[in-house]
């Protein structure tokens, strides 16, 4: 790669930057994932998956929060606070993998509709709308039931689900961004399909994705907890098998509400931070929504 | 009719007829799909069914057999799925394994409930959201706008069956000082007294699944209605109705709610699906005896045939319910139609 070339990216990203910071709340969005990754990537360093055991539980059982515990207990007397911190990695892992599937998918059909524009293209675009039009948490659970809720199935059955709405989007843009001349000099330079859709079509969606994949993760998480909580999901301890398991001990009518507000809590601090990122992020790289002109 | 009224009206119920026939078409030929997906997932299933039907009772290998040819899975693949596709067109859903009762009975009896909470559920949500969003909308960058594209976040943000715990928490089992004023569980009483108090029960049983329902799909009503109230805001009629010196207020109502509320109406039952997912949830944990926890049950036990009804049923009732938006909106709005 040229030397031109990176002084033009660096200054891309730089006027990227400056747009983004503009954004409070998108800011703020991004400080608090970048706390939650990194708490979740420290955690084997610190504590192991024996906090999640059933038996090697230490304090009293459903004890409220106190100085040993500080978020309390749950049925079988283990730490919250550490099961909060160890499921992180589960629910942020699958959030952000079926979240990278779904986006995979979407491109690849998504490019594919807009370019081939032929029988393909059609039979591409009916295949999206009929999954778009399926009740998508209806269709996971049945997945997830019938593969067995392993983390890779509840991945493949979250993934599976949520990528029509970015095919379509995907879509709607490749034709936009192949309507331009540059494509038909391309084109009469004997440029092939691949090199099209790669070198002049996924670049130029590529931003568009990143805005979507940032609120996919979100809903992907919210799904995730969803599916463990009805219980399709394999006893890997995730925030969403934690509300499960205080619902099956039924901390509700207990009154422990430390076991049921703060794995909760967490689901939805990380879930608004995703959204408000990718809201941020949407309103610096779509071209429709930014109010200022950059040259 | 003069010549040239019928003229211009012709082409135009044409163009209906066409369109609706192209969207039941549609309809249909996803309904295939969906029947044909089904079928293929649920022989995606590890194991034997017979097998897990005969999981805990003392059966002998000819039972087994004898079970397995009478659910046909003693034929070939081609022959099974004909077979599947007979029965199910003629609405015949199979036994279930865990009620021992044909699923289309089971379905039968739990369809009411589901009704009346989803329907409540959205009457209320539809109208709060809309009035909401239409506020939120006229005014943008106002706190009123603020407030409510802050609320519609963060219920965004909450998973369904979290609100429903801390709701049940609160509210059915009572914390602190709060006393438990609604039954954590069921749509009625065991003994459930006739009449007027009889319905009063009922509604006092499906306040707290109802609230929890409304709270999590009405963020999107406010939200859509929001940005196409917006649309409007900046057309030429309003600025015309601004300088006859009509009211603020009556411009929002008469003028521009109007045409904002048409794709408003249509996006929410286009988003039908999504409803169904939050009633699951909802019926799961709050017991409410419909399909949501017919479907639930059925993941649960598991139960692959009535799994497999179920979600046949809840599937094609979308589908059909995203094709009669689909041509009533086509119905109503004449932008649409002459185009």
């Amino acid at each position: 790669m040229s030397n031109v070339t990176w002084v033009r990216r660096r200054r891309a990203i730089g006027r990227f930057w400056a747009d983004f910071r503009t954004h409070p709340s998108g800011v703020v969005g991004l400080v608090i994932l970048a706390v939650a990754v990194v708490l979740a990537l420290v955690a084997p360093l610190f504590i192991d998956s024996s906090v999640t055991n059933v038996v090697s539980g230490t304090g009293a059982k459903m004890a409220p929060p106190s100085l040993d515990d500080p978020l309390g207990t749950d049925e079988s007397g283990r730490s919250v606070l550490l099961m909060i911190w160890w499921g992180s990695r589960t629910s942020l892992l699958i959030g952000f993998l079926a979240a990278l599937l779904s986006m995979v998918i979407g491109t690849v059909l998504g490019i594919a509709a807009g370019h081939f524009r032929g029988w393909i293209g059609a039979v591409i675009l009916r295949v999206t709308d009929w999954f778009l039009v399926l009740p998508s948490l209806v269709t996971a659970l049945v997945l997830a039931a019938i593969l067995g809720g392993s983390t890779a199935t509840i991945i493949v059955a979250i993934g599976v689900t949520s990528w029509p709405s970015t095919a379509r989007l995907i879509r709607a843009q490749t034709l936009a961004v192949e309507a331009r001349p540059y494509i038909e000099r391309s084109w009469a330079l004997g440029a092939g399909h691949w090199h099209i859709t790669t070198r002049h079509v996924l670049p130029n969606v590529a931003p568009l994705l990143l805005a979507s994949t940032t609120l996919e993760v979100a809903s992907a998480i919210v799904t995730e907890s969803t599916l463990a909580f009805l219980g399709v999901s394999a006893n890997k301890t995730s925030w969403g098998t934690m509300l499960r398991g205080s619902y099956d001990w039924g901390a509700a009518t207990a009154g422990a509400w430390w076991y049921i507000l703060l794995p909760g809590l967490c689901i939805v601090t990380v879930v608004m931070a995703f959204t408000l990122c990718g809201r941020a992020l949407e309103s610096v790289l779509n071209p429709r929504l930014r109010t200022r002109a950059h040259a | 009719m003069t010549a040239v009224e019928e003229l211009e009206q012709t082409p135009v119920r044409h163009g209906l007829l066409r369109y609706a026939a192209t969207k039941v078409g549609g309809a249909l030929l996803s309904i295939a799909m969906v029947i044909v997906a089904t079928f293929f997932l649920f022989r995606l299933l590890p194991g034997d069914p017979v097998r897990a039907l005969a999981q805990g009772r003392n059966m002998t290998p000819e039972q087994l057999d004898l079970e397995r040819a009478r659910l046909g899975l003693d034929k070939s693949i081609p022959e099974q799925f004909l077979h599947f596709v007979g029965r199910t067109l003629r609405f015949d859903l199979g036994v279930s394994y865990e009620y021992k009762r044909p699923v289309l009975d089971l379905i039968g009896e739990r369809i009411g409930a589901t009704l009346l909470l989803t329907g409540t559920a959205l009457v209320i949500a539809v109208s709060f959201g809309l009035w909401q969003g239409a506020r939120a909308g006229w005014k943008p960058g106002s706190r009123f706008d603020k407030v409510s594209t802050a609320i519609s976040l963060v219920l965004w943000s909450v998973p369904t069956f979290w609100l429903g715990l801390l709701l049940l928490m609160v509210f059915a089992a009572g914390i602190g000082p709060i006393p438990g004023i609604f039954p954590t569980r069921g749509s009625s009483s065991v003994d459930k007294p006739d009449g007027l108090a009889g319905v009063l029960d009922v509604a006092q049983h499906m306040v707290l699944p109802c609230l929890t329902l409304v709270a999590v799909v009405y963020a999107q009503y406010l939200l859509v209605m929001r940005s196409s109230v917006i649309d409007e805001v900046g057309q030429d009629y309003v600025t015309t109705a601004r300088a006859k010196g009509l009211r603020d207020d009556d411009i929002r109502r008469k003028h521009a709610v109007p045409n904002a509320l048409l794709p408003t109406v249509t996006l929410v039952f286009m988003r039908i699906g999504f409803v169904v997912g939050g009633a699951v949830t909802v019926e799961a944990i709050f017991s409410w005896p419909g399909l949501g926890q017919l479907f639930y049950e059925a993941i649960r036990v598991p139960d692959f045939t009535l799994m497999q009804g179920t979600f046949l049923l809840i599937t094609v009732s979308v589908i059909l319910m995203n094709t009669l938006a689909d041509v009533v909106y086509h119905v109503l709005d004449p932008r649409v139609r002459s185009a």
